[in-house]
């Protein structure tokens, strides 16, 4: 059984000038001690999908239908209180890395102990945390003001830790951090997924973070899963037309080219062009694609492209 | 460090008050006025009869600031006398000395503004905290418009409204005064309650204006706060909403809420000055009121000096207690 | 503008207050004789009747040509006050948060200070030394010198914050000088601020004015809206069941006051969008 299965999730927001839709119809599985990816552009809706598991969606958004599946519990039909205890216990998430994530006013270990006792549970243990995701000796007496960006990060692992959850979502942990600290984070964060048997999500843009990290890959365009494959399959063998310009467009280190980028610009959501969501800019597209969505289909095993001609 | 934050905002609180004592040598004099010698002057004028004593004032007067002794001279032994709290004599109230009259008035006007203070400030920002959190009780709504428009009138408006009604239309409680003419001061039960009575409306003024400007201003503090990562994640955690609402949203908007109280003492005393006169409350203010229209320098003077080292303390005491609040203020920078 | 006070109710409110009292000063100015505002133009203590629509105060002054004539000073107390204020607080703020340096630390020093202290307090200790009373105009001036404390300071952190902002860098860059910059540059962005600001100044200025008065430190003669308070004190009128004589100078201070307030509220809608209520 997968550890997260995600079935059919449409997610949009009310806004003055039209519906936004950020996430429509996607369907994915997580398998138990899985590191997944998540990849796309800004816009693209993969945050929203994030927020949108872990039932965090706010007015004017809405889950307007499909089926999150953690372990056999539905999440998308749960109680309030069912989904606040499944939250941390069950799934756990790691915010950005630029976000300010952490409460100003309280010291970090107590922000450890109280999502720990809001769960029924004892808050022991919490300086074994700390050095388990590599925090000196010391740091839960901490304000957050008082640690680098990296460690503040770190700390946020531990939390989401704590609880032994199943699944870990990471949304673009290490973004607004310079590279050395993003090893440090990834590394941790590879760590505490050993440890616990977890399955992760990683949501980001960086491909290369993604090529060095995932098992499998899950290209966003327009708030459509456009392709899902193991990560070595996508690198060499992009089914997707986007896929293969995203993959294109790497700067590589053996040869050094003009950058080549992907013309035009992503369709605002609330603003779709009908058919494939990426016709205007794929330069293969025909009359079929301006008129029929494409679903899903499995070219190959493990596969799963959403093209006409994939 | 730590010592040095505090000696920093003592500093501070040490040269207010020495401006406000400055400012209250220079300005009179800057005028050319001599109230002494005035008031000697107004009272021969209106027949010949002089306060009794009025000429061994002047005399003291004379000796102690030396009016022909050079001005510096004058500051500094004005200074001195400051800084022993001796104010000289009431011209009012001779021979009564200003220090005393303070000292009498003083503790009505702290009871009253202390008591209104806290409460409208306690009451108004739980309830403007409660207005912003969705899960509040609905009813509380209905409460906020009236608070809302109150807050925009000044306490002592409120205070003529309220003396109307409550005191004569309906005869409630009483109109004026701090207890009821004939009654015994002292500790006892009746005079307690006499008191309480008698501060009953002046409190109310007070209290039901101050109340909704906190929680207009709570409420939009809350709102920005709701609106920070760390809430976002405090809700990714699982957190419980009563944990969220109280750790995470009051405990970070209770920081701008409480630097907006010590801006707004001077304010709120200026209001309750005026809240006093209309009542004849006998605190401060009335005092005040008392000795504008007699003319007596050196009460306006003594009490003016007075309000303002009480607010520079209360301020420094707040600052003080500031970076207990918020960690994020290290001891090290002003 | 119809449509855009339609869907911002305080500035509609506040506007629409402040209307009202304007309109009830120009039709009274047409009705009444100024020297009906004097003491003994009118036998005292009546309560209002056809001739007399707001009755007559102690001293014999109709109290409906009082409030059509003290009205407007009061007004003119408050506006003189908060603009100069204003102007004062804008320039100190450019000056302080523009160039920075030991200029911002002495302004905001004073500022800071000056705001710790009652205002009302020092407005005392000043009318008390002046000799002899104050007109209209000594009080405007008077409490314009404490007008500025509150806006200098406001002002100033919008400039420290708009300073860094892009296309004040954009400008230095392409040659302007300092006061081109802020002239062209920052004070055209903060022209709703500065509105707001100074609508708060000048409630403010008309606050402390009528506060002096009450005390009995205002121009004695002028039938401003606080001296005629003053005399209500005075004069113990409440308890003495003289409600016409009240009734109608609180009544024109509520309206002054909550009409005012709907305009900052208003104005601090178009300042800051964030606080918009809808589209």
């Amino acid at each position: 059984m997968s550890a997260l299965a995600v079935r059919g999730l449409r997610v949009s927001f009310d806004h003055p000038l039209g519906l936004v839709r950020a996430v429509d119809d996607v369907s994915f599985d997580l398998r138990p001690n899985e590191r997944f990816g998540l990849v796309g552009e800004s816009g693209s809706g993969k945050s929203t999908m994030a927020l949108a598991i872990m039932r965090m969606i706010r007015p004017p958004g809405h889950i307007d239908g499909g089926d999150i599946l953690l372990g056999g519990k539905n999440l998308a039909t749960l109680s309030a209180e069912d989904v606040r205890q499944t939250r941390l216990a069950g799934i756990a998430m790691v915010p950005q890395g630029s976000m300010n994530a952490l409460n100003p006013v309280m010291r970090v270990g107590d922000q450890v102990a109280d999502a720990m006792r809001d769960h029924d549970k004892k808050p022991v243990g919490i300086g074994a945390l700390m050095a388990r995701v590599g925090l000196p000796a010391g740091t839960a007496d901490k304000y957050p003001h008082e640690l680098s960006g990296g460690m503040k990060q770190r700390v946020c692992i531990a939390i989401a830790m704590c609880l032994r959850p199943t699944v870990i979502i990471a949304d673009e942990p290490t973004s607004a951090l310079d590279v050395v600290v993003q090893r440090q984070v990834m590394r941790t964060l590879a760590d505490v997924q050993r440890d616990l048997n977890a399955a992760i999500l990683l949501i980001g843009h960086d491909m290369g973070l993604m090529a060095q990290f995932v098992d499998r890959l899950g290209v966003m365009y327009a708030g459509r899963l456009v392709e899902i494959a193991p990560i070595a399959e996508i690198v060499r063998r992009p089914r997707h037309p986007y896929t293969e310009m995203l993959i294109a467009s790497l700067p590589s280190m053996d040869h050094k080219d003009a950058l080549r980028g992907i013309p035009g610009l992503a369709p605002l959501l609330r603003d779709l062009p009908s058919g494939c969501a990426f016709h205007p800019r794929c330069p293969k597209a025909q009359d079929r694609c301006a008129i029929e969505r494409p679903e899903p289909r499995e070219v190959e095993s493990g596969v799963l492209v959403r093209c006409h001609f994939a | 460090m730590r010592a040095l934050y505090i000696a920093r905002r003592f500093g501070v609180f040490l040269l207010i008050v020495w401006l406000a004592a400055s400012l209250n040598f220079f300005l009179p004099r800057l005028s050319g006025q001599d109230p002494v010698r005035t008031k000697l002057l107004a009272e021969a004028q209106l027949g010949g009869y002089v306060q009794a004593g009025i000429e061994d004032m002047v005399k003291e007067y004379n000796q102690k600031f030396g009016l022909d002794k050079p001005l510096w001279r004058q500051y500094i032994s004005y200074l001195g006398d400051t800084a022993r709290l001796d104010f000289n004599y009431s011209i009012s109230n001779y021979p009564r000395t200003v220090r005393d009259l303070i000292a009498e008035a003083l503790p009505w006007t702290i009871g009253l503004l202390g008591m209104t203070t806290l409460l409208s400030f306690i009451i108004g920002t739980l309830l403007g905290a409660l207005l912003a959190w969705p899960g509040a009780p609905r009813w509380m709504r209905y409460v906020m418009p009236p608070l809302w428009a109150l807050h925009a009138i000044p306490f002592f408006l409120l205070g003529l409204i309220l003396m109307y009604l409550l005191a004569f239309q309906w005869q409630l409680l009483p109109i004026f005064g701090g207890y009821s003419p004939g009654a015994v001061p002292g500790f006892n039960f009746r005079f307690i309650l006499d008191v309480l009575a008698h501060a009953t409306l002046p409190a109310l003024s007070i209290i039901l204006v101050a109340t909704g400007g906190w929680a207009l201003g709570m409420r939009g503090m809350m709102v920005t706060t709701m609106g920070e990562d760390y809430v976002t994640f405090a809700e990714a955690k699982g957190l419980k909403a009563s944990t969220i609402f109280l750790r995470y949203c009051v405990r970070n908007a209770i920081l701008p809420q409480t630097t907006a109280l010590a801006l707004a003492l001077g304010q709120i005393l200026s209001g309750a000055v005026l809240v006093e006169v209309i009542f004849g409350y006998p605190g401060i203010g009335a005092l005040l009121f008392e000795a504008i229209r007699e003319n007596d320098h050196f009460l306006i003077q003594g009490i003016v000096f007075t309000v303002i080292v009480a607010l520079g303390l209360t301020t420094f005491l707040l600052d003080i207690l500031y970076p207990w609040l918020d960690p994020r203020i290290s001891y090290q920078r002003t | 503008m119809l449509r855009y006070l339609k869907r911002n109710p305080s500035l509609a409110v506040g506007i629409g207050l402040l209307s009202v009292l304007v309109l009830f000063l120009l039709v009274g100015m047409v009705l009444i004789d100024p020297e009906d505002a004097r003491p003994l133009s009118a036998p005292a203590l009546r309560p209002p009747s056809w001739a007399y629509p707001f009755g007559t105060d102690r001293q014999g002054r109709d109290l409906f040509a009082a409030m059509v004539v003290g009205t407007p000073l009061t007004l003119r107390i408050g506006f003189i006050a908060g603009i100069l204020g204003v102007v004062i607080g804008t320039i100190l703020a450019f000056v302080a948060g523009f160039y920075r340096g030991i200029v911002d630390t002495l302004i905001r020093g004073i500022a800071d200070i000056g705001l710790t202290v009652p205002g009302l307090l020092i407005l005392i200790i000043i009318a008390v030394s002046v000799r002899g009373g104050l007109t209209v105009n000594q009080m405007a001036l008077v409490v314009a010198s404490l007008a500025w404390l509150n806006p200098t300071r406001t002002i100033r952190s919008q400039v420290l914050t708009l300073r860094e902002r892009g296309y004040v860098e954009v400008a230095r860059l392409s040659g302007m000088n300092g006061p081109e910059i802020i002239f062209f540059e920052m004070i055209p962005n903060l022209l709703p601020y500065l509105g707001a600001t100074l609508v708060n100044a000048v409630s403010a200025a008309i606050l402390a004015s009528i506060g002096l008065e009450v005390l009995g430190l205002g121009p004695l003669e002028a039938p401003t809206l606080g001296m005629t308070l003053y005399w209500v004190n005075f004069n113990a009128a409440i308890i003495n069941g003289w409600w016409w004589w009240w009734t109608a100078p609180i009544a024109i201070i509520l309206i002054v006051f909550l009409g005012l307030f709907f305009m900052t509220v208003g104005l601090d809608e178009i300042a800051n969008p964030r606080l918009r209520r809808s589209v």
